[in-house]
């Protein structure tokens, strides 16, 4: 049995790859950034080349989102990559996002306001090979326009986010991945007063052929920090009978 | 009466220009004159440039006695300046005008030795200064007073004052004199304007049938753009602005332009952009003739090819090409690129680049936290905190009562007052129960009169 188990195991690795889930150099960047939640991705890897959506309840959980993003962002950008930001662009505050190490002279905002146009620019943009990354605040997607943004990048390689800021339903669509970032409470620093760094819940609801997980991780200087304090909590003692 | 011209034999006798013509009849009893016909100058200088054509593609009108000829890269067809001179002075006579002619590389200084020449008409390239010195001063086309003050001065020749310090001119005479000695000298730039403009960069296609079809415009596009982007490749240039103009039949005309954000002569790229708008092209019963003109065009510059350095993507053709798309179907208003402005007002902080290619000069300022997501415009919330300036200990935002726990600032920005007066801003930056982040500001001091306002601007990471 152990071998036939191996030997299944083998052949799904296998299939990865023609899947479209390769590891390259930015990946091996990208999974040291994130620790412990690569393990929830196939190939233990994170997806590039793909559309991630993040789905967010409000302004604060966009500006949570946007930082875990921008996290990411630095390290698919490096240097002089550019990167692409769709939607209400308005509400971003690009002074900020030099603090994530990004130089935000290397985005290119294009602020729109209908869906169907944005769409189109989204798409559009994805096709565009050599952009690090593109994100757009698009609330609404339906499944034929995120599976016409999935063929887009499985094409360019280019790596998407979208980021739907209080969708009216959750439905089923053609990406990658579905994430959920929410702020938590920050741990003072040396048990000074004020405001300690960042922490967000990342919740990953749903990966296509991975494991779904839930991490507390705090920000520190443009790296992520598993926080394992909250995970490794006192189960609540059931009793039953 | 003024005498506006005389012929030679009338100059031999004394007439002259600006002369009375009572004062040039006492002298020549047998002078015969006649009315000078408004702008017939203007004229008959329009018909000989034009017909100067045959000497130079870029004649212009020097009014009111002159024309201007751009002759680089012509007199060598008839086999060297003089040869080139005599060709055209052996013309006019045979039509019955006497002209004085000079060759120079400045258009000033051929001017002076056209009109105040009198051994040599050809200058040798660089040798303006030499050539002048001996004119006198109105050689330097100066206005009429300008010329009576030197005059008056005694500065009749160039030579006298051309060497004088330019602020010891500039004080007595004005700015004008400069400028005229720096056009003649070639310091400065002077470009004629020819009767017949240089032709833009046009290609027509004649159709035998009137076309009506998407199918139809789309062969005829790409037929003139293959055109002239050979044209557009051999001369090393690119293409920024072009419209395609579609003559229907029944007489209207129909027209759509495309802009790039770079000089390019890609067909593909080209044609992209041109295809959203054919759409927008009613050809009605038909169109009958295709005209695709490029209004604007520019050098090329070739860049080095680059194998192991990190390249910039700001500077691909696949990004120009993408944002030309992206404004040829959504205008070019919605698309951004922010570079710092040195200003620590935070809406002030940054500002739109002039284009997306331009490069970033200053630094961007992170020496304080600033939150990713911002409010446009900042919004009124309900505040309780402990006076005078400790930070809020819970606020109201959207009817939702948040309890501060951990708190930063007060970070104090004060009005740029040489731009806008009001009130300084007191930023804190504070995190609620559930670990949301906002950026919070009092604006104005505490006072007992309520006359200070708590606002919600922004949200951190």
């Amino acid at each position: 049995m152990s071998t036939k188990a191996a030997i299944i195991n083998r052949l799904k690795k296998e299939i990865l790859p023609l899947q479209g889930f390769k590891s390259t150099l930015q990946n091996v960047a990208l999974n040291g950034l994130l620790g412990p939640v690569v393990k929830a991705f196939p190939n233990n890897s994170f997806p590039l080349g793909a559309i991630h959506e993040f789905i967010s309840d409000g302004a604060t959980d966009t500006a949570s989102t946007n930082g875990f993003i921008s996290v990411l962002l630095h390290k698919l950008m490096k240097k002089k990559g550019v990167s692409i930001w769709i939607g209400n662009t308005a509400t971003i505050f690009p002074p900020a996002l030099k603090s994530f190490g990004i130089a935000p002279g290397q985005i290119i905002f294009i602020d729109l306001k209908k869906e169907k146009e944005m769409l189109w620019a989204m798409e559009e943009t994805l096709k565009c090979e050599g952009l690090s990354a593109v994100i757009a605040f698009i609330p609404e997607l339906g499944f034929t326009a995120s599976r016409r943004l999935q063929l887009a990048v499985e094409k360019s390689k280019v790596t998407g986010f979208i980021v739907r800021q209080n969708p009216r339903n959750i439905n089923t669509t053609a990406c990658i991945t579905r994430w959920k970032i929410t702020a938590d409470a920050s741990k003072p620093l040396y048990g000074l007063p004020g405001l300690g760094f960042p922490r967000w819940h990342v919740e990953l609801l749903k990966v296509r052929n991975g494991q779904p997980g839930k991490w507390v991780i705090e920000c520190k200087g443009g790296k992520f920090i598993p926080v394992y304090e909250t995970l490794s909590a006192p189960l609540q003692i059931r009793k039953t009978g | 009466m003024i005498i506006t011209s005389a012929n030679v034999l009338a100059k031999a006798e004394g007439a002259a220009r600006n002369m009375p013509l009572a004062d040039a009849r006492a002298v020549i009893p047998g002078l015969q004159y006649f009315d000078d016909p408004p702008d017939l100058h203007n004229k008959l200088l329009n018909g000989l440039a034009e017909w100067f054509i045959r000497f130079t593609p870029a004649a212009a009108v020097d009014s009111p006695d002159g024309l201007l000829l751009d002759i680089s890269g012509c007199a060598h067809l008839w086999g060297g300046e003089a040869a080139y001179m005599a060709e055209i002075e052996n013309r006019m006579k045979a039509f019955g005008y006497d002209i004085k002619l000079g060759i120079a590389d400045t258009i000033g200084t051929a001017w002076a030795i056209a009109r105040f020449g009198n051994d040599t008409s050809i200058v040798e390239p660089c040798k303006q200064t030499e050539a002048l010195l001996s004119l006198p001063a109105a050689a330097l086309r100066l206005e009429f007073e300008i010329l009576e003050r030197l005059d008056k001065l005694g500065l009749q020749q160039i030579n006298q004052f051309i060497n004088m310090p330019r602020t010891a001119l500039r004080r007595r005479f004005g700015e004008d004199i400069l400028l005229q000695i720096d056009k003649a000298l070639g310091f400065e730039m002077e470009m004629i304007q020819p009767v017949i403009p240089a032709e833009p960069c046009q290609e027509r296609l004649q159709c035998l049938e009137p076309i009506v079809s998407a199918k139809g415009i789309e062969i005829a596009l790409e037929r003139l753009l293959e055109k002239i982007c050979t044209k557009l490749k051999r001369e090393e240039k690119g293409l920024r602005k072009a419209v395609f103009t579609c003559y229907r039949i029944d007489g209207k005309i129909e027209q759509i332009e495309i802009g790039t954000n770079s000089p390019t002569a890609n067909t593909g790229h080209l044609f992209k952009l041109f295809a959203l708008k054919i759409e927008t092209i009613t050809p009605a019963l038909g169109i009958e003739l295709f005209v695709l003109t490029a209004e604007v065009t520019e050098l090329v510059t070739a860049g080095q090819e680059r194998l192991w350095d990190d390249p910039d993507m700001l500077e691909d053709s696949a990004l120009s090409e993408l944002l030309d798309r992206i404004e040829g179907r959504i205008g070019a208003n919605h698309i951004y690129r922010f570079v710092p402005a040195e200003h620590h007002w935070p809406e002030r902080s940054y500002q739109p680049a002039a284009s997306v290619f331009e490069k970033v000069q200053s630094e961007w300022k992170v020496e304080r936290p600033r939150p990713v997501q911002i409010l446009p415009k900042p919004e009124l919330i309900d505040v309780t905190a402990p006076i005078p300036d400790y930070p809020p200990m819970n606020f109201r935002y959207k009817g939702k009562l948040h309890k501060v726990t951990k708190a930063d600032g007060p970070e104090r920005i004060e009005q740029e007052w040489w731009l806008q007066e009001g009130r300084h801003r007191d930023y804190y930056a504070v995190e609620d129960e559930e670990g949301a982040r906002y950026w919070l500001f009092r604006s104005g001091h505490y006072d007992a009169t309520n006359s200070y306002a708590w606002f919600m601007h922004g949200f951190f990471a």
